[in-house]
């Protein structure tokens, strides 16, 4: 049977790229729809009535929503590279690790790109306190998954690409190599893996995005 | 299995600790409960779970866990007497995103409206009520989220019902509507008529005084 794949996503978005990095890893074709965020198409409103956003997965004419609940569905769907260990310790640790990135780390190096001052000095503590815990997280192994990537390594891609983007768009630094030796390796090895290569933005054209979108261009270091 | 080798520090109070034992109760694992004093946290609590500091935590065969829905998986996938989540991946994914939605979009609203004033706290309501009734949608018309019994979704969100209604109550603002969230209105009362469910809601009375404290505060 003829499987049917699509991904709503958008080229800049972290969260539409880690589904396109695990539909990559596991060689699955899919169908690629680039969104204009100021003109959703009415598919993707179709899709995702509820939440209105990128990515959307389908398969098969079923539909789903929320980057951490698509990949689970995809590691189970298709048995190749499984991005969760078979441990049930590991997996929940894992998950609490996805969840843990998503729920604190893009609001924190948000704040601390865009706000100033006082406020941005607590933002970039607040900052430095998650990555210490990803950095202690990583112990001796190449990736968060252990010899190979997986669920945290992709749900992480936020700290192992779009930060130094970030980063040079906004004039910050968040992640330096005296403080995160470890982290800094594992985004270098992230980024080296094909099927997360070929998933990247282009890095300027990132810069250039964040920077018009978001009215940078005098943000004070 | 050894009651020694299943712990869980939880509060009373916490509707999040709550999801854990009913989950517990359900596979019918022996455990040992730890109270904590939530101003005061344990050095145990703090070890245990460095990272948010918070109820609740299971520790299995000294292995520790936070974050309740993780723990919610973490038991499914260890005890499988009575599975939680359903076995064709879609349907687990849709348990998955519903279990979020309520955490992300109904919790949060429904405190904030407990705890704000005046313009801010109608908007909360709005919200409240507004992803309430997407939440209902979730039930795809069935008694429960889980079909006939209880499943994932149902003992994730299940307890907002209680809650919504208390702080309905104390803000004198009706969260819950029975007349546009008819099939909401029916799961939260079935939800709370099993009897497993039942035997562990903290006690009405103690719990309504508790938030009624909390509320003086703000």
């Amino acid at each position: 049977m003829a499987e049917e794949v699509l991904l709503f996503g958008f080229w800049g978005s972290p969260f539409s790229r880690r589904v396109e990095m695990v539909l990559k890893l596991k060689g699955i074709e899919y169908k690629y729809i680039d969104e204009d965020f100021s003109n959703k198409s009415p598919s993707l409103l179709k899709y995702n009535p509820i939440h209105k956003k990128v990515p959307v997965f389908v398969h098969n004419g079923k539909h789903l929503a929320e980057s951490l609940v698509i990949l689970e569905y995809i590691d189970e769907t298709w048995k190749d590279h499984p991005i969760l260990p078979k441990d049930p310790y590991k997996i929940a640790n894992a998950r609490f690790w996805a969840k843990f990135i998503d729920e604190k780390y893009l609001s924190a190096i948000w704040k601390s790109c865009t706000s100033e001052g006082k406020e941005r000095e607590k933002a970039v503590e607040e900052t430095s306190e998650l990555l210490q815990f990803l950095e202690n997280e990583l112990k001796e192994q190449k990736y968060f998954g252990g010899e190979t990537i997986g669920l945290v390594d992709i749900a992480a891609n936020i700290i192992g690409y779009w930060l130094e983007i970030f980063e040079e768009a906004f004039g910050v630094e968040l992640l330096r190599k005296e403080k995160f030796p470890k982290l800094c390796n594992w985004a270098n090895e992230f980024v080296s893996v094909s099927a997360i290569k070929e998933n990247l933005p282009p890095r300027d054209k990132l810069i250039a995005f964040l920077r018009n979108r978001f009215g940078v261009g005098n943000a004070s270091k | 299995m050894a009651e020694e080798s299943v712990k869980l520090l939880g509060y009373w109070g916490s509707p999040f600790a709550l999801r854990v034992k009913w989950a517990l109760k359900l596979e019918g694992i022996q455990y040992h409960y730890v109270e904590e004093d939530l101003p005061n946290k344990s050095p145990m609590l703090l070890q245990y779970n460095p990272v948010y500091k918070k109820i609740p935590v299971l520790v299995h065969d000294d292995k520790p866990l936070a974050e309740s829905l993780v723990i919610l998986e973490y038991i499914d996938e260890v005890w499988k007497q009575n599975p939680l989540l359903p076995i064709d991946p879609y349907e687990r994914a849709k348990a998955r995103f519903w279990a979020k939605f309520a955490d992300d979009k109904c919790v949060p609203p429904v405190m904030a409206a407990f705890s704000k004033k005046g313009e801010e706290q109608e908007r909360a309501a709005r919200e409240a009520r507004e992803n309430l009734k997407t939440l209902e949608s979730g039930l795809e018309g069935k008694r429960f989220f889980g079909g006939e019994t209880i499943g994932f979704v149902d003992i994730a969100a299940g307890w907002i019902g209680c809650w919504a209604r208390m702080t309905g109550e104390i803000i004198g603002i009706n969260l819950i509507d029975a007349e546009t969230m008819p099939l909401l209105d029916a799961w939260f009362q079935d939800f709370l008529e099993v009897p497993f469910i039942k035997e562990f809601m903290p006690p009405q009375d103690k719990l309504l005084e508790h938030c009624k404290e909390s509320h003086k505060k703000f």
